[in-house]
């Protein structure tokens, strides 16, 4: 990280960032959230702002793997990391399986919470494999080393960080349990 | 029409044109659309609920941190006429409400902008302020008319009489919070101008009405102005009218001579976007034995601003729902110091069927009569209101499939009578109607030598799937494949249609395009079916088939059923399941239409269980002002949802049938809802939000 000399630049860093496996160098003002960066500094408006509060999961992305919310992220403190948005989830074109599953099930309508819910749902089956609990797991499960067993309210409850106001829940959970091979 | 279920039968069910675009961040939404050398604006809001503002302490700030300029009243440019008081920003020093615009940043950054908006000074002259609806406000008063344009009060018949010698009778106050529309995203405009033209990518529900309000204040023609709404995170009434957003990025740009971007923060919604107004509603119902109505009185209570009235029709529908000889309904107003209210979601009839729903269930217990049946009991031949005769109705259709689906014969009406572990489970009823709106139109359709076919309408897609449904219509229509047609909307540029709003969308622009799908095929084949080299179109508006069309009641309907389970010891309230059957004409696109009334049902019980604006007397403004405060509906409030509808077919409609399903969904939930609380527990709740504590045992 570059920090210039003098009042004017003091409060600017140039800044590296790893985003969709591209290393992308950009000056920031040190205030600059990682959602803004994206948005503003980069063009991936996928991102979405819907509160820039942490309250509403549509500016969710990936960072090293985990779902993070980008509005309560500063961009500077992110480098180093690997970062995953909306746009990186295609592969040459190709849907990610559970892009391809919000269409099959129409688990969206006006499309604003959509990236930050398809990143979390990503972020969320993540966390299952690796056999994290969570606030509906019961306890019995967690001894047994059982958690991360989904099924329809454990996927409720995994993805409550993620707010739809168009009310798209009762066909967005099904679009998970499908990518997740769950009836 | 059939009394099954039937939701696919003979309808082409298309995943949304624009599905591929949303799910990969594709989609552009008004902020994100690339300017070159865009300034950001930030709002500066009022903290004061009435007064004046005397001076702001612009030297301070320009200059600083990358900032431009500062606008206030005192420098701002003065706009013409803009038709709507509440667009009138930075016009005069007077503070009508608490977080009004009272100043505007603009900085070469958003940072920039929004830190010299948070540290700005602006001095004012306070003036004491009123901010609280009671039900006897010293300012009540009756507006001339109520949303949208009509009588305030009406009667029929001796209703106090009536009500009076009733054998049963339910006299009780309903009351609703203010409740905050919150679209995902948040109102947002790109502006900027070339010499006279203007351009704006804005967040609306129409971008018809901004382009004539964008035209008036700046004083250019209208034809220079251009409003693109290509993607629209949604609206739910907020976004139906321009809104101070639009206004200050266009003012903004011409100051600054650069592109301007704004966009509101979730904060911002809660005071300068419209909400729901706070209702006390008194219902008094009048039965016989048999629970056979013979007296409604519907009396609405409601706040409006001082900057302008609005005047939410709650008992808009006690006018058309049940028979009754003698009926009344009223509205009232309180002037107060507090944001605007405006349209949310069902204005009128998602409100007044909290109040008239929960009363028809009360009525049910009182006369001891299945609140189906019930309301079997009390359908009318034709409108009570209006005495015409209702294109279509099949409420009673609705209420018999959906007790079936729901398995409500089983159900015991006594309350407090199906314990579940720690759980009261309890079942609620209510019926659900919205009125069939329809506004004039013109679209165009045109093909090429290739055989491709493009649909032109300036319509809005907000995410409710009219895109998708347009496209379907003219498909159909056409008698060709999806992949030959192309549908462009959202751009003043295209043909001009009305709003996304009064559920009327795919009904007024999908009757534009039927026609003129209709007329371009009549052309193509007095071409003999071939294509001449200029290509061939055709536009058609509606606005004389509209003054033609017969006098008909015309209305969809639906019923709604809900099971909820209520903690013993706390109180919470969870809904497992609900099942709503509509009938709402035919349904273009199924698989759009079914996520639309799931979505009315969600926001319904949202506002059952969560949504409640709580007015701070003391500031006079609404306190909570995020998401963290005021609670919507998350993926963990909501179970299984089964929505369905018949076989509707109205031929009393335009030429496609439709009636509009995008505020049918909400119109009923949370009387459903607070009606199996009922039953669960024997505790009538008449206020929503559904509070936890009132239902403890005190």
């Amino acid at each position: 990280m570059g920090t210039a000399s003098g009042d004017e630049i003091s409060t600017r860093s140039d800044v590296r960032l790893s985003v969709n496996g591209e290393g992308i160098d950009v000056t920031l003002d040190n205030r600059t959230s990682l959602l803004d960066a994206l948005r503003d500094h980069l063009g991936l408006t996928g991102s979405k702002k819907g509160c820039d509060h942490g309250q509403c999961g549509a500016c969710t992305v990936l960072v090293d793997g985990r779902r993070v919310n980008s509005c309560l992220t500063l961009a500077v403190a992110v480098q180093g990391t690997d970062i995953v948005t909306i746009e990186g989830l295609a592969v040459d074109g190709d849907l990610h399986r559970l892009q391809r599953a919000f269409i099959d099930r129409d688990a969206f309508q006006c499309g604003y919470c959509t990236p930050g819910q398809i990143c979390s749902a990503v972020g969320m089956l993540g966390e299952a494999d690796r056999g994290w609990p969570s606030a509906v797991t019961p306890s019995a499960v967690i001894e047994f080393d059982g958690a991360g067993a989904l099924d329809a309210d454990e996927v409720r409850e995994r993805m409550s960080g993620n707010l739809c106001r168009c009310g798209a829940y009762a066909n967005i959970v099904p679009a998970i349990l499908d990518v997740a091979g769950l009836p | 029409m059939t009394s099954t279920v039937g939701q696919d039968v003979g309808a082409l069910s298309l995943a949304r044109v624009e599905g591929v675009d949303k799910v990969t961040g594709r989609a552009r939404y008004a902020f994100e659309y690339a300017a070159e050398g865009a300034a950001y604006a930030w709002p500066v809001q009022a903290t004061v609920a009435r007064g004046r503002v005397s001076s702001v302490e612009v030297e301070g700030a320009v200059g600083r941190d990358g900032v431009i300029e500062v606008l206030w009243h005192a420098n701002a440019p003065r706009l013409g006429d803009t038709g709507d008081a509440s667009l009138a920003v930075l016009q005069d020093d007077r503070v009508a409400f608490r977080g009004q615009v009272v100043a505007l940043v603009v900085a070469l950054s958003q940072e920039a902008a929004r830190e010299a908006a948070a540290q700005l000074v602006v001095h004012y002259e306070a003036a004491p302020h009123d901010s609280v609806l009671t039900a006897d406000h010293p300012s009540l008063y009756k507006p001339a008319t109520i949303n949208p344009g009509l009588e305030p009060d009406t009667t029929a018949g001796d209703p106090a009489g009536a009500f009076a010698a009733s054998e049963v009778q339910v006299d009780e106050t309903y009351t609703t919070p203010a409740e905050h529309n919150n679209p995902m995203e948040p109102h947002a405009t790109t502006a900027s101008w070339d010499g006279d033209s203007l351009t704006v990518q804005d967040s609306n529900q129409g971008g018809q009405v901004v382009r004539q309000t964008l035209s008036k204040a700046f004083g250019v023609d209208p034809e220079n102005v251009r409003v693109i709404s290509a993607h629209v995170g949604g609206g739910f009434g907020s976004k139906g009218l321009p809104r101070p957003n639009v206004v200050l990025a266009a003012m903004a740009a011409r100051i600054v001579d650069r592109p301007v971007k704004l966009a509101l923060t979730r904060q911002h919604q809660f005071s300068l976007v419209g909400y729901r107004t706070p209702t006390i509603q008194r219902l008094r119902l009048g039965a016989d034995s048999f629970g056979v109505l013979s007296s409604i009185g519907h009396d609405v209570i409601e706040q409006t601003a001082t900057v302008k009235e609005f005047a939410e029709q709650s008992a808009l529908l006690t006018r058309m729902m049940y028979a009754a000889p003698n009926r009344r309904t009223t509205h009232r107003l309180a002037r107060l110091d507090v944001p605007i209210p405006s349209w949310m979601r069902a204005p009128g009839e998602c409100p007044g069927s909290f109040a008239l729903e929960s009363a028809m269930d009360e009525l049910a217990v009182a006369a001891g009569v299945d609140p189906v049946e019930l309301r079997i009991r009390n359908e009318p031949a034709a409108d009570p209101g209006s005495g015409l005769p209702f294109s279509s109705r099949h409420l009673v259709e609705c209420l018999r499939a959906g007790a079936e689906r729901f398995g409500w014969a089983d159900r015991d009406p006594r309350p407090r009578r199906r314990p579940d572990g720690r759980w009261l489970v309890g079942s609620g009823v209510a019926a659900s109607t919205y009125p069939v709106n329809v506004a004039p139109a013109t679209a165009r359709v045109a093909v090429d030598t290739d055989g491709h076919y493009t649909v032109s309408i300036n319509a809005t897609d907000i995410g409710t799937g009219a895109r998708t449904a347009l496209f379907i219509i003219a498909a159909q229509r056409l008698g060709v494949s999806p992949e030959q047609v192309t549908i462009l909307i959202g751009d003043t540029r295209l043909p001009r249609a009305g709003l996304a709003g009064g559920s009327m969308g795919t009904n007024s622009w999908g009757w534009a395009v039927e026609k003129a799908a209709a007329k371009l095929a009549a052309r193509l084949d007095g071409e003999g079916g071939v294509v001449p080299a200029e290509g061939l179109d055709a536009t058609e508006g509606t606005a004389a088939d509209l003054k033609d069309q017969a006098p008909f009641s015309r209305h969809a309907f639906g019923a709604q059923f809900v099971e909820v389970r209520v903690d013993v010891d706390s109180g919470e309230i969870r809904v497992p399941r609900m099942v709503g059957v509509f009938a709402a004409g035919r349904i273009i696109n199924p698989i759009t239409a079914r996520s639309q009334l799931i979505g009315g049902m969600t926001m319904g019980l949202s506002m059952a269980l969560h949504e409640e604006g709580v007015m701070d007397a003391e500031f006079g403004d609404y306190a909570n002002h995020d998401f963290a405060s005021y609670h919507i509906a998350g993926h963990a409030d909501i179970g299984q949802i089964d929505v369905s509808w018949l076989d509707e077919q109205d031929p009393n409609l335009g030429p496609n049938g439709t009636k509009g399903v995008g505020e049918l969904g909400i119109v009923g939930t949370a009387a459903a809802v607070a009606n199996a609380v009922y039953n669960a527990t024997g505790v009538r709740l008449r206020s929503l939000p559904l509070h936890l504590e009132d239902l403890l045992e005190r």
